[in-house]
């Protein structure tokens, strides 16, 4: 069990500065995040693409934002969890007892969700049946590839990931490529290697096709997929890979008794507050009226639900406003004063 | 004001007008049209605004910009006729535009 002053979910750009601001008045932070790296929809969604309207900074990347806000961090020492989601998250007494998916649990007063759109999740088959062998011969990603070793895979996607996996894995394995269209958005460079394993033989190519059957009882055994033009195909298959990137799933978020109006939590403007009193939403996933989803709305609605978790976390406390250029006590905590 | 006919998966058609100017996503959303998410606001980013434009549309629209084409590889069943609506701005020329909103985004 690990007890906190304040568990942050998400760790993007407003979960990053909402741990910043935690810190700075002394109060202790943990971050959870599903992906399996920090900075949100930032890193996720959006590395390359220049943001011109963070304050003070007039051009930056998704990523560079991300490395600037990891940076601010380095006088703090921030517990990440990362690649975990929280799945529950209940009263007990004056505290919540949070819990992920993979098993850890938080004991908090304060709990700031900074969630997004919710967490990343793989996307998934169009065909219903795929579920029933989702995890057993259809993954939508890799975990051990040895499982592989000598069967017939095939693999669907456009992407780095497909393609990445398409040319390791026909190494050692009967490898089918399928993908929608004839052009691929991977590197260049494992493009061509595609092309020249598929001039070799060493991988099966169909592309303008898409899945429309996943066929076997217990076990998969083939699998249908269908051309632009109407015509099927079946493909004997061990297992199945599909990689069309990630979707931002609310999630278990709905299951907390938080008031949720279009995939957003209501929130008060003074604490960023939900309906349940230690439970705060900052970022895009809080609404309020005139609510703006902009990074520098998250940064200012951290600093305030920062603030009022301090109430809750140290309630035999007062808590002082104070400036970094001036207090002896931020100075200290930031590391530039003994 | 352009009328935008927007057929949800129910086959229900919502008719609205929509300002010039504004994208054939923010049309539906402001307008609470079910099915179309814009998980990202609009940026090209997470193909959750995926509709398909009806045949005799097609053709008409503005063509795909650089990575419009490599974002729908991602959309929930893709199909020849897909377009991302945060890409179609309105105009007086979209008059009558008629799309579908696929039975999920992801």
């Amino acid at each position: 069990m690990n007890k906190t002053d304040a568990l942050i979910i998400g760790a993007g750009p407003t979960g990053l500065f909402t741990a910043h601001q935690l810190k700075l008045i002394g109060l202790d932070c943990e971050i959870v995040d599903n992906l399996d790296k920090i900075g949100g929809q930032c890193i996720e969604l959006y590395p390359d693409k220049p943001i011109y309207d963070i304050p003070a900074v007039p051009e930056c990347t998704g990523e560079e934002l991300t490395n600037n806000l990891i940076e601010q961090l380095k006088p703090f020492d921030i517990r990440f969890h990362l690649k975990e989601r929280v799945d529950e998250v209940k009263k007990e007494a004056d505290n919540w007892l949070v819990k992920t998916n993979n098993g850890t649990t938080f004991l908090t007063p304060n709990v700031i969700i900074a969630g997004g759109v919710g967490s990343f999740e793989p996307r998934k088959f169009a065909p219903k049946e795929c579920e029933k062998f989702e995890n057993k011969s259809l993954f939508y990603s890799v975990k051990n590839k040895k499982v592989f070793y000598g069967k017939t895979v095939s693999i669907f996607g456009g992407g780095d990931s497909a393609l990445d996996w398409a040319v390791e894995l026909s190494k050692d394995c009967n490898v089918n490529l399928i993908h929608r269209r004839d052009e691929f958005r991977g590197a260049q460079s494992t493009v061509e290697k595609v092309y020249e394993l598929v001039k070799a033989k060493k991988i099966n190519l169909y592309t303008k096709y898409q899945m429309t059957k996943v066929i076997g009882s217990e076990k998969l055994e083939s699998i249908e997929i269908k051309h632009d033009e109407g015509k099927t195909e079946t493909l004997k298959s061990d297992y199945v890979l599909g990689f069309f990137g990630l979707i931002m799933q609310l999630g278990p978020i709905a299951n907390w008794g938080l008031n949720i109006d279009k995939k957003t939590i209501e929130v008060d403007t003074e604490k960023f507050e939900t309906n349940q009193k230690g439970i705060y939403a900052i970022g895009d996933i809080c609404s309020y009226p005139g609510k703006l989803k902009l990074i520098l709305s998250g940064f200012h609605e951290g600093a305030l639900a920062a603030r009022a978790s301090f109430k809750l976390a140290r309630p035999n406390e007062k808590y002082r406003f104070e400036f970094t250029t001036t207090s002896t006590n931020l100075l200290k905590r930031l590391g530039k004063k003994e | 004001m352009p009328k935008i006919t927007y057929i949800t998966h129910d086959k229900q058609k919502h008719t609205i007008e929509v300002q010039n100017g504004l994208t054939v996503m923010e049309g539906a959303v402001q307008n609470d049209i079910p099915g179309i998410d814009a998980d990202c606001g609009g940026g090209m980013a997470c193909a959750t605004c995926h509709v398909y434009i009806n045949d005799d549309w097609f053709d008409k629209l503005p063509i795909k910009e650089d990575g419009e084409e490599d974002m729908l590889d991602m959309a929930f069943e893709p199909k020849k006729n897909s377009r991302l609506s945060c890409q179609l701005i309105v105009s007086d020329d979209l008059e009558g535009l008629t799309v579908s909103i696929p039975s999920k985004q992801g």
